[in-house]
């Protein structure tokens, strides 16, 4: 939908509070970093990891979808997050999303797979800088130790009392995505400039 | 908290986690071959074992995968965890029970001996007080310029910082103190030693500790902030603190408390709980590993009880540097556990800011909860001094030994001028010592043993008296310990009398095994102690130094670095043996006498428990009312309940119920310890968790409108919806009844975008939902959609909503707004532990869809106008299609679907387009006056067509058919869930509440929801029969009267009957009436 003409701007869940973000990030003199990444492409993938398809999807993204439990694989500009044995979510730059279902669905073929767009059922924060790590700490339960959860690394779990998939940046100590849900993305946005309080 | 092992996501704190009931419990293959009985079996028995118990749990917020646990239901402990599918492993070991002390002997670091005889380990040389006076109570000399005001400021000594004076105010006079101060040895320093009066007696009482185990100066904070009951031995000092005495209780501040309080969560291979000798040792032995070291220690400084002693505080100035400059070691100062919870959990809370008074910056947090959870766990927590039950021991100026060296070395605060020490141990003698050289004059050493041994010699040697074999038997003074009474212990005969203002009392000591005790670790009681110290455990922690009950500084070094090592090595990493301490030999010991109360013929009170007033004799009434058990004897007396929680009291308690019985003291045993082991505010458990934090808002995109547009907004779980749009002035009703007029005359618009939308995928898809949904939804056609009710097994309603067919293998299912992920959650459970042969997939797409619902006659023009391409008219679109279209230039999903009766659309789109469309709506609805309504107006809409609202008409005891809903209730196929139920008896009864309409005799009578219903005009004497109640009331624009839907025992046979609605105490004459009150014939849902 996002690649669709229209005379309206998009709008993402945190264009209310960009301003915020940013405001946050200038003032902490480079100890966070806060921003949204919006309309990023998210297609989630059910399939059996051990039938044909995920091979000849692997082929057609040009990307193994992760086996091992919470990790990711990145290729170009895809990242595949696991999310269950059966279950990724493949996230790519904005506007690729109808681009990467059809590829999904032509190379599964007849197999049983199932794919979904879902790229604006959640919206994605970068919290990144060197105390990314300590302002998550405030309301997640991870440990997000680089040694415990270092690239490579994503999880599903809660921050505050929201439900999230965090995702460790490529590079170390770069960062997290922290991808939520829509109609909880104001209330993260919320609970994490308050949170960077003693930070800013 | 519990961690749960995911077999796929490895261990999460158990919040993350659905509990899912008895595993292997599989849906029985034909169910309408089960008799009633074996169908109710299935439906309402489980097994409820003590010991090992399988279950299913489902990782709920992270990879939604089901899977098996077997938990012992007795200890909470998960033994295994295992793949849905999978068999139950067939034997399953509990955590072994550890010792928590391994025996240290074996372990290669030792502290150095040191040479034999030495002095005893006092400070040596330090400058005696210059006093002179030889008064207790009174007389300054010798005061340092910047000490002016302080006579008990010694002119040396302490850790105090005597070029920070402080001014602070107690009682309304001001006072002088520095520092490193603490309330109390502020206090001290300045002569002040009553800090408030006793809570039942109104006896008045001195500061009688040093730490948080104080019972008796309990204060009130004024200033900055109002604070009750804190103990003024822990209350740092600072500029502008104003406190005040309190008898006995505190008051709690009527203002909201400005201050930030958060909490952090954090992970180590190695926690280190108590910064003393022995909690060093552990730390310095793990620093350099490698390992994630936490050391938390509720003073501002490390040192444990070696500040108190100043002794070898060379070796804590060198280890506290490593400890900080290691990478991966965090020393928590000012930080007190609290709490030790399932799976090495424990909880922290960190005084960031509190001593810095008003100078506290505003954007950090007051106080901080850590949320500690640790590979391993070394409890350093020492030991708390022990008093003794004799003839008025309250007196201000009765303290605990340790104490009194505390505030000399630590406080440079000399506790008062002349001290009798009355021990039933040696640990008093070093105090003593130390003492007088720092120039406390010690009178005598009173001694419960007949032969105290090498410690009693060195007394005598520096010229104090010793009396063996003696104990105290009464004190005299007011506002002050002015003289203490002494005799042979036990006798009346040969009493002496002391003038002194400061009576030190140790009666031995007791572990700090709180934090070990609510671990799960059981206690063993000490012979040689005479008190209660950590046994054994079934969590990776081990108890060090004398928290185990070891007194020996040697022992006590050695013990805390084998616990680090071994804890640090036993997670991988290399332990490095730290330099520890020479400890110079100690003089021969001799054992304590275990006294608890001090016999003697007296009808002064002997107080057990200070902080509550509680006697010798309140106890020995409990055992004479027959109480056996300390945990009773507790409850009647209120011993060991007030803020202190017993520190001081709990094992005195023990010994003196144990003698009043004629028991052993280990038989007894002590009360539970329950966190938190100190007071903890609720602000600082609240955290950020406050106002807009304290539960999240989830919002729409279009949320911005409403809130330009004046609506005000009703929670439907998390979500904020509008609830109706008040127009200049407007009250609820007006502005409802406008809105429903509006939209039933012309056209009116509502955000449906918060109901719940899953996206069912698979060549089984419709075989799936024509198991889950009662109706079929296999034969649906592509480009249709239909409404369909979900049960549970036991055939009550549990949601309902529309399917849309989006392609033969696909469906779009929508859900209650409330209900979605309990849905889904329904959906996996049923796909993964049932039917995991379906090749089915179930995806939330709730926030990838906005939904407008354009409603009203003039819905199909304002429809039309935006989407020329859209065929719209009634045979092109019919009633349940849906077609995919443009909209305003939008790419949308059309659905002709109607909550109202009224002709109307759904239109989904994405939600990054969503306030575009909806003004889009309104500009193109605004020639027929197009009206934004909210949840009220949608509710009254829907209740005159009789549509029931799942969770406000139904409870979970209501049938599709209770509700007049048969024809959504297949007939054809073999089974879905909740079909056999129908067969039941009890489904089948004809007195079941039905869902019917309500109309007032009076139209401008309203009844509250909740109301019940009665037969008659007069109620009869209780029990009154009630024959159902009221689920949904409004007023209604296009009736012109009000009416309810109600839940009425064989209600739909009642069609036309008068009941009656008590409302207050009037009897509202109501008519029974079909639920469908509007259009009944439906002639508006085509337009």
């Amino acid at each position: 939908m996002a690649d669709n003409a229209l005379t309206a701007p998009l709008r993402s869940p945190l264009s209310g509070v960009a301003d915020r973000l940013a405001a946050a990030t200038r003032t902490s003199a480079g100890e966070i970093r806060l921003a949204e990444l919006p309309f990023l492409a998210q297609i989630n993938v059910r399939l059996d990891a051990k039938g044909p398809a995920a091979e000849a999807v692997g082929l057609a993204l040009d990307l193994q979808l992760p086996l091992q439990p919470n990790t990711v694989v990145r290729a170009g500009e895809l990242t595949a997050l696991w999310l269950g044995p059966d279950e990724w979510l493949l996230v790519g730059p904005p506007g690729s999303e109808r681009d990467l279902e059809s590829r999904i669905r032509e190379a599964a073929g007849d197999e049983p797979v199932s794919v979904t767009d879902v790229s604006a059922q959640r919206t994605t924060l970068l919290v990144t800088g060197p105390r990314a790590h300590d302002l998550l700490a405030h309301g997640c339960a991870l440990d997000l130790h680089p040694r415990a959860f270092g690239s490579g690394r994503c999880a599903q779990t809660t921050l505050g009392r929201t439900q999230v998939v965090l995702v460790a940046r490529d590079e170390p100590r770069a960062g997290f995505w922290v991808l939520v849900r829509s109609s909880f993305a104001g209330y993260l946005a919320d609970w994490l400039l308050d949170a960077a309080t003693e930070y800013v | 908290m519990l961690l749960i092992p995911c077999p796929w996501c490895g261990p999460r704190d158990e919040a993350e986690f659905h509990y899912g009931g008895q595993a292997h419990v599989p849906y029985p293959e034909d169910p309408a071959s089960l008799t009633d009985e074996e169908w109710a079996r299935y439906l309402f028995f489980r097994d409820n074992p003590k010991g090992p118990f399988a279950e299913r749990w489902s990782h709920a917020a992270g990879c939604r995968r089901w899977f098996n646990a077997v938990r012992d239901t007795s200890t909470n402990e998960i033994l295994a965890v295992y793949r849905s599918g999978e068999e139950r492993p067939a034997t399953l070991e509990p955590r072994p029970v550890l010792s928590a002390r391994p025996a240290f002997e074996d372990e290669a670091v030792q502290a150095e001996g040191g040479s034999g005889g030495a002095a005893p380990s006092g400070v040596e040389g330090a400058e005696p007080l210059q006093d002179g006076t030889g008064k207790g109570g009174g007389g300054a000399a010798s005061i340092s310029g910047s000490a002016a005001g302080q006579p008990f400021r010694h002119a040396t000594r302490g850790r105090i910082d005597r070029d920070t004076p402080l001014t602070f105010i107690f009682d309304g006079t001001e006072y002088r103190g520095f520092r490193g101060d603490t309330l109390a040895s502020a206090l001290l320093a300045n002569g002040v030693i009553q800090a408030g009066t006793s809570i039942k007696l109104g006896r008045p009482r001195g500061i009688f500790s040093a730490g948080v185990e104080e019972p008796n100066a309990v204060v009130q904070i004024e200033a900055p902030f109002p604070e009750p009951m804190l103990p003024a031995t822990t209350v740092e000092l600072y500029d502008g603190l104003v406190a005040s005495s309190l008898p006995g209780q505190g008051r709690l501040a009527t203002e909201p408390d400005p201050a930030r309080y958060d909490a952090v969560h954090a992970h180590c291979d190695l926690l280190v709980v108590g910064a003393g000798p022995a909690g060093l040792a552990a730390a310095a032995a793990a620093a350099k590993s490698g390992a994630r070291v936490i050391l938390a220690d509720d003073q501002p400084e490390l040192g444990g009880s070696l500040l108190g002693t100043a002794e070898h505080l060379d070796w804590v100035r060198e280890i506290t540097g490593q400890l900080d400059s290691a990478p991966e070691v965090r020393v928590l100062r000012r930080t007190t556990v609290f709490g030790y919870y399932d799976d090495n959990h424990l909880l922290a809370v960190e005084r960031r800011t509190n001593h810095l008074g008003a100078e506290a910056p505003e954007n950090v947090s007051r106080e901080r909860v850590w949320r500690i959870r640790a590979r391993r766990v070394v409890l350093a927590t020492g030991a708390h001094e022990r008093s003794l039950a004799f003839a008025d021991n309250d007196r201000p100026g009765v303290m605990l030994t340790a104490s009194a060296r505390a505030y000399v070395n630590r406080h440079g605060v000399l506790p008062g001028r002349h001290a009798v020490v009355f021990t039933s141990n040696d640990s008093a003698y070093a105090a003593a010592l130390d003492l007088t050289t720092a120039g406390l004059t010690i009178t005598a050493i009173v001694d419960t043993r007949p032969e105290p041994g090498e410690w009693a010699d060195r007394a005598r040697a520096a010229g104090i008296e010793v009396l063996p074999g003696h104990a105290v038997t009464g004190t005299e003074g007011e506002a002050r310990l002015t003289a203490v009474t002494v005799a042979p212990y036990g006798e009346s005969a040969g009493r002496r009398q002391f003038a002194a203002d400061l009576l030190l009392v140790s009666g031995g000591w007791n572990p700090v095994a709180h934090l070990f005790s609510q671990s799960g670790g059981k206690l063993r009681y000490d012979e040689t102690l005479g008190s209660f110290v950590p046994d054994t455990t079934r969590q990776a922690v081990e108890v060090v130094g004398s928290a185990s009950g070891a007194l020996d500084p040697a022992t006590v070094l050695a013990q805390g670095a084998a616990a680090g090592a071994r804890a640090v090595e036993a997670e991988g990493y290399r332990p490095e043996a730290p330099r520890l301490p020479a400890v110079a030999a100690q003089p021969r010991q001799t054992p304590p006498m275990h006294v608890y109360v001090v016999p003697g013929a007296s009808d002064a009170p002997r107080f057990v428990d200070l902080q509550r007033d509680v006697t010798v004799d309140d106890l020995a009434r409990a055992t004479g009312a027959g109480l056996r058990s300390v945990e009773h004897t507790k409850r009647y007396t209120t011993a060991g309940t007030a803020n202190d929680q017993g520190k001081t009291s709990g094992v005195l308690a023990s010994g003196v119920v144990a003698e009043l019985l004629g028991v052993d003291i280990s038989a007894l045993g002590t009360t539970t310890f329950r966190p938190p082991y100190t007071p903890v505010s609720f602000a600082a458990l609240a955290g950020r968790d406050r106002g807009a934090l304290s539960d999240p808002i989830r919002t729409t995109a279009i949320h911005k409108w409403h809130v330009a547009h004046g609506a005000l907004f009703e929670n439907v779980g998390q979500w904020k919806r509008p609830w109706y749009y008040p127009q200049d002035g407007e009250d609820m009703e007006a502005a409802v009844l406008r809105e429903c007029r509006a939209t039933r005359e012309s056209v009116g618009f509502m955000d449906a975008s918060t109901l719940g939308k899953i996206d069912v995928q698979g060549p089984e898809a419709g075989v799936f939902l024509d198991r889950l949904y009662t109706n079929m939804m296999s034969t649906l056609k592509v480009g249709m959609i239909r409404y369909g009710v979900m049960c549970r097994p036991d055939g009550m309603v549990f949601d309902d909503g529309t399917v849309i067919r989006v392609a033969q293998d696909r469906f779009l299912v929508t859900t209650t707004t409330g209900n979605a992920a309990a849905v889904l959650d329904w959906m996996e459970e049923w796909l993964q532990t049932e039917w995991p042969e379906l090749k089915v997939h179930c995806t939330s797409v709730t926030e990838q869809w906005a939904t407008v619902a354009l409603v009203g006659p003039k819905s199909r023009e304002v429809l039309g106008s935006l989407a020329p391409q859209l065929a719209v008219a009634n045979d092109d679109f019919p009633f349940m299609a849906w077609r995919e279209t443009t909209v305003a230039g939008i790419e949308a999903r059309v659905c002709r679907i109607s909550f109202s009766g009224e002709l109307a659309y759904e239109i989904n789109v994405s939600p990054w387009h969503a306030l575009a469309l909806w003004e889009a709506v309104y500009e193109a609805g605004a020639p027929y006056g197009i009206t934004p309504y909210g949840t009220e107006t949608m509710h009254v809409l829907r209740a005159e067509k009789g549509y029931p609202i799942i969770g406000q008409d139904t409870d979970g005891t209501v049938t599709p058919q209770d509700l007049g809903m048969s024809w959504v209730v297949s007939k054809k196929k073999p089974d879905f869930i909740g079909k056999r139920s129908y067969a039941r008896a009890d489904t089948a009864r004809p007195d079941r509440k039905h869902l019917v309409g309500l109309l007032p005799e009076d139209p401008g009578s309203f009844l509250p929801e909740g109301t019940h219903l009665v037969a008659d005009s007069v109620l009869p004497a209780p029990p009154v029969p009630m024959l159902g109640h009221v689920t949904s009331s409004y007023r209604s624009a296009a009736l012109g009267r009000t009416f309810a839907l109600a839940l009425i025992k064989g209600g739909r046979d009642r069609i036309g009957e008068r009941l009656y609605a008590p409302v207050g105490d009037q009897l509202v004459p109501v008519t029974v009436a079909s639920p469908v009150l509007y259009d009944p014939e439906g002639a508006r849902r085509d337009g």
